[in-house]
């Protein structure tokens, strides 16, 4: 049984479709990426696990149980936590707080207070900045803070929508190495990704999502090589 | 005007200006979490005016007026439930629509349960009482509004930047989805923040009310406009800015009316939100509007 399984899901925008019938799984441990172009549907993937869309027609499990159709709240509940595509911090909040109303469901103190220390440690330049108002930082510290943030709701599942969005290629490899270090200690990632050349590298696996159909999954190393997935995704960057 | 008289006028005006204050906040919470202009918010306060009168009718204030507050936000809560929740994914025009049907709602309501004939609001003794400091004397309510307004805004600000729930209010005001994702429960944080509004109505209303003779249908009307004035004066969405428009509200009504310009009063507030609404579109000291997508 899979840690998260996605079967036929379908989700409608009024009379848009959205999602046709997609079905995928995450295993524990894994870093599953879902790439494909803009519009395909890789969103809408993720707020529908996250509940913020409902699905029109299929089933999302949870360690075997059916989690469609509960509140994103009880979806977080479970250790199920979305980065939203563009970070969304709270650009009202300090960077401080920002870290704190992650662990918003958390009751221990201590280990909160412990966990924002361990995000100071992974992202520096956030204790730095600590006191600052969060719309102030960089879009590179920004999503950062959306990482950091989730982590403090100690997700069992990760889920992140093109993290790598907008961002200099120095901090993108920065980004990429931090998914790395949270799934070696522990945390599933489903990761969502335009720049499929860098998700590629770090999944265990991936889908090709056009237009809201699975069009192709494999180990990430295999779709990396293979000829049309490197015409349609990687362009020339791949070689 | 006398020294004493202006001091007795500033005295009557920051009293005014206290208890539109506390009006004035609810408009500006309500604003900053669901963009929504809650034009019930005023008749909130006019029926918070007739429950005062049938409960000190029956018991002592002492017990009338915590009764009356939990009462005013019993009311507050279920309008929000009824006539606002539902709306919550359709357009703001909406549920701005919906907040006028329940304004008219409640006074028609008021008309039909208590008659359009001005009820007689209740004396609360010690509020009425009269104290002379120097040549300047003034009831309670006079000198209570202003300290009360001050302490309860002390209270609320503490609670929105250095509590769990205030952090919650905050990131629901800046993004429901996002605010969602962190685990929180929409629902949960407007219904404090009606909570709040009513609690805040409730007694600005015995404040308002005391220092005059009566209660109608349609009491909640002018007060009420007058509040959200103050509230945009200030800056909607602004708590400290409510409070400062409530207060310059209060004191220039206050003089205009001294002045013997009293017709002009009512005319006066709507021209400063004209001229707010022209030159300062945030308010006095409102933030800059932030890209709320
Ligand atoms: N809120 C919405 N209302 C209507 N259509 C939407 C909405 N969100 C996304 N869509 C449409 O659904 C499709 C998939 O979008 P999305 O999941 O955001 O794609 P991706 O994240 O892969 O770029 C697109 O055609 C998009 O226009
Ligand atoms: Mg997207």
């Amino acid at each position: 049984m899979s840690l998260l399984e996605i079967e036929n899901l379908s989700v409608h925008y009024g009379g848009i479709e959205a999602l046709k019938n997609i079905s995928f799984t995450v295993n524990a441990g894994e870093i599953v990426t879902l790439i494909g172009a803009n519009g395909a549907g890789k969103s809408t993937t993720l707020k529908s696990i996250s509940g913020l869309v409902s699905a029109s027609g299929g089933t999302i499990k949870h360690n075997g149980e059916i989690i469609s159709g509960l509140d994103t709240q009880q979806i977080v509940e479970r250790g199920i936590v979305l980065v939203p595509e563009g970070r969304k911090v709270f650009s009202n909040l300090s960077v401080l707080e920002n870290l704190k109303i992650g662990a918003y469901l958390r009751h221990d103190h201590a280990g909160v207070a412990a966990d924002i220390e361990r995000m100071y440690d992974l992202f520096p330049r956030l204790k730095e900045r600590h006191w600052q108002m969060a719309g102030t930082l960089s879009g590179g510290e920004q999503q950062m803070l959306a990482v950091g943030r989730a982590l403090m709701a100690k997700p069992q599942i990760l889920m992140m929508d093109e993290p790598s969005l907008g961002l200099a290629p120095l901090i993108v490899r920065d980004i990429f190495s931090i998914i790395r270090k949270i799934n070696e200690q522990g945390t599933t990632v489903l990761l969502i990704e335009q720049n499929a050349n860098a998700a590629l590298k770090v999944a265990d696996r991936g889908y090709v999502l056009v237009t809201g159909e699975v069009m192709m999954s494999g180990a990430g190393h295999d779709l990396l090589t293979d000829k049309s997935v490197q015409d349609a995704y990687l362009g020339t960057s791949a070689h | 005007m006398t020294s004493t008289t202006i001091i007795q006028h500033i005295l009557t005006g920051i009293s005014l200006g206290g208890a539109y204050a506390l009006i004035a906040i609810g408009y500006t919470l309500v604003y900053g979490i669901l963009l929504l202009i809650n034009f019930a918010h005023s008749d909130i306060f006019m029926m918070a005016g007739y429950f005062m009168v049938f409960a000190m009718a029956v018991m002592p204030w002492p017990i009338a007026i915590p009764l009356v507050i939990a009462v005013t936000i019993f009311l507050g809560v279920v309008i929000e439930k009824a006539a606002y929740k539902p709306l919550r994914a359709a357009p703001r025009m909406s549920i701005m629509i919906s907040s006028i049907g329940v304004s008219y709602l409640l006074q028609n309501l008021a008309t039909y349960l208590f008659s359009a004939l001005p009820k007689g609001y209740p004396t609360i003794s010690p509020l009425k009482r009269v104290f002379q400091i120097g040549s300047v004397s003034a009831s309670l309510v006079t000198f209570l509004t202003p300290v009360l307004t001050l302490i309860l805004v002390f209270i609320l600000m503490y609670l929105i930047n250095h509590t769990k729930l205030g952090m919650a209010m905050r990131a629901v005001s800046k993004d429901y989805d996002t605010a969602k994702l962190m685990g929180i429960k929409i629902n949960q944080i407007i219904s404090v923040t009606f909570v709040i509004g009513s609690a805040m109505a409730a007694i600005g209303s015995i404040l308002y009310f005391t220092d005059r003779m009566s209660v109608t249908p349609f009491s909640g009307t002018l007060p009420g406009l007058k509040c959200f004035v103050a509230a945009v004066l200030g800056g909607i969405g602004s708590v400290p800015g409510a409070v400062l428009g409530g207060f310059i509200i209060g004191i220039s009504e206050t003089f205009l009316t001294a002045m013997g310009y009293s017709t002009y009063s009512d005319a006066f507030t709507f021209l400063l939100l004209i001229l707010i609404l022209i030159f300062r579109p945030t308010g006095l000291i409102g933030e800059t509007v932030t890209d709320k997508v």
